[in-house]
């Protein structure tokens, strides 16, 4: 009887959560039934397991293509923020004076600024560095990827600086005393002390860029260069009807995140938490 | 010589990110605040007029521009309420001492990496289909029809999206909270012969203010901010009943082409933001302070 009524609160709360999960079940059952069976009942499993759907979503979305422009914009960015936001955290946190204060403030205080108030002038200003230098801002990954490193840098350092503040500065002294460069002492020492802040840095940059819309949609014209998210709104755009279809492309672009998910859980719960909190 | 080798390292590890930085964040926010002061259809070839504040005049007398902030208002207020609410109940459940909390939370969190697109895309299917079936089957169809074509259940349904969204990442914040709370405290009161509701109310609760200030702003910011779902769930309808801030803007300079009247919004929208987010740290400073 107690062995039941302590089961009793576990079950429960295993069932609130798979009700909390609902709509993705939803998605799931319904991307594999065709139009008839999906409208009979919504809410059913399918009487066959067929991946046409899938087969199709692929090809219209032009997944692989997506997947691809995304991997690549997201990795990139990704690596390019943690290298530059990490030496010039360090060098702002070492270095006191009113230069480095300064330039930190500025970091801080642009964290404030909501997309919407500077996506108009930055399209405008990557418009006119085109126009005067040749440098292909707009309509490229690579350019997104400048874009993607210029926004998330503010967060980034600033994460890094509260952790470096945290590392006692005798250990590089000694290292500078054996005449070692800034740029040795930084890669050997000082980078490797980072590592848990570094998969911070990392999980919060890789979501907010893997799933960002908006700069993608105004920077990226050529449906070639199509993110994930990006082909997802045209497909829906031109798709919506044919539910059985869009629940298979739904599926297709969880997928990833799910992979994602189950490989690094603790670190993205860790290091979100911590993102949130600072 | 000592001092401009320094100089030379100080360059090369804060130059390249800072030249990034200042090109696309700082640089288009001065423009930006330029061009709020003219009149322009974003076409690079036509002129641009300088009016002065007239965009910003103009603002008080739009009717659509102060109908959206006013729905922003009501879907911020009901947001922060119901996303605090799911991830603080979630939060206590997960850190009782049940054996399937953790696969709780991982379930409870998993919509938070999803992305707001994507959700909207999801939901827009429960909301139009799932609920009408539902409503045809049992009956209840006061209750379950296409939320998204009324007005009003558009902007409730948008509200259970980001809900659903957030609340797994409000939930880790309390669950920070929840577990910094002493062992002994709980433990004291409980031979002190309190039940479960008093110790959640006398001493969980107060000593989950600094997390409950956090949470506040946090969704407060957020469901502010709010674009993506709102795009792909009801696309600012049904007509422009659930057109929110952030998707105004949007509209008034894309859709539009009122470039010099959109960028005055987006430096509004700024400003909302900017108090918003320095209250909340005012309060967290107060707070340490006191502690």
């Amino acid at each position: 009887m107690k062995r039941v009524k302590r089961l009793i609160p576990e079950i429960l709360l295993v069932l609130v959560a798979l009700f909390f999960l609902s709509p993705i079940y939803i998605i799931i059952v319904n991307s594999f039934k065709d139009r008839q069976s999906l409208y009979e009942n919504v809410l059913a499993l399918p009487d066959s397991f067929s991946f046409q759907y899938y087969v199709d979503a692929m090809d219209k979305m032009n997944f692989m293509s997506a997947l691809g422009n995304s991997l690549y914009i997201t990795i990139l960015s990704v690596i390019i923020i943690v290298v530059l936001s990490s030496m010039t955290a360090w060098m702002l946190a070492r270095t006191d004076n009113v230069l480095s204060r300064v330039i930190f403030m500025g970091f801080i205080a642009t964290m404030l600024i909501p997309f919407q108030t500077i996506m108009m002038p930055l399209i405008q200003s990557m418009n006119t560095i085109m126009s005067t230098t040749g440098i292909p801002m707009l309509n490229t990954r690579e350019g997104l990827i400048f874009m993607h490193v210029g926004f998330n840098s503010a967060i980034s350092v600033f994460l890094y600086h509260g952790f470096i503040k945290s590392i006692p500065i005798s250990l590089e002294e000694a290292a500078t005393i054996d005449g070692a460069s800034k740029f040795g002492i930084f890669w050997r020492i000082i980078f490797p002390i980072l590592k848990p802040i570094t998969v911070t840095v990392l999980i919060i940059n890789v979501i907010s860029i893997w799933n960002d819309y908006l700069l993608p949609s105004l920077v990226l014209t050529d449906k070639g260069l199509r993110t994930i998210p990006l082909s997802t709104f045209y497909f829906f755009g031109e798709f919506t009807i044919q539910w059985n279809l869009a629940m298979a492309g739904l599926m297709l672009t969880i997928i990833p995140i799910v992979i994602f998910y189950a490989t690094a859980q603790r670190h993205i719960i860790k290091g979100i938490g911590e993102g949130a909190v600072k | 010589m000592a001092k401009s080798k320094n100089w030379g390292w100080y360059a090369l590890f804060v130059l390249p990110l800072l030249l990034i930085f200042v090109t696309v964040v700082i640089v288009p926010f001065l423009i930006g605040i330029f061009y709020s002061f003219f009149d322009w259809d974003g076409i690079r070839a036509n002129p641009m007029v300088f009016v002065g504040i007239e965009n910003y005049l103009k603002l008080l007398d739009d009717a659509r521009f102060i109908d959206s902030a006013w729905i922003t208002i009501k879907f911020t207020i009901l947001a922060v309420i119901s996303v605090n609410i799911v991830g603080l109940t979630f939060a206590l459940l997960v850190t009782s001492k049940l054996r399937t909390a953790n696969l709780a939370r991982t379930f409870v969190f998993m919509p938070y990496l999803i992305g707001g697109l994507l959700l909207g895309y999801i939901w827009q299917f429960v909301f139009t289909d799932v609920f009408a079936m539902v409503g045809e089957i049992t009956g209840f169809d006061s209750i379950f029809f296409n939320w998204l074509m009324h007005p009003d259940y558009a902007l409730y349904a948008l509200v259970i999206v980001f809900t659903w969204q957030m609340a797994g990442y409000i939930m880790i914040i309390y669950i920070a909270g929840i577990q910094s709370i002493p062992g002994e405290v709980i433990e004291a009161s409980k031979i002190d012969g309190a039940n479960l509701w008093q110790r959640i109310r006398k001493i969980v609760f107060p000593l989950l203010m600094p997390s409950f200030t956090i949470s506040l702003f946090l969704t407060l910011s957020f469901a502010f901010k709010i674009y993506d779902t709102n795009l792909s769930l009801t696309g600012g309808g049904p007509a422009n009943a659930t057109e929110l801030f952030a998707m105004n803007i949007y509209n008034e300079i894309f859709g539009y082409a009122n470039y010099g009247y959109g960028q005055a919004k987006a430096i509004i929208f700024f400003l909302i933001i900017a108090i918003i987010s320095l209250t909340q740290v005012y309060m967290t400073k107060k707070r340490e302070v006191q502690m």
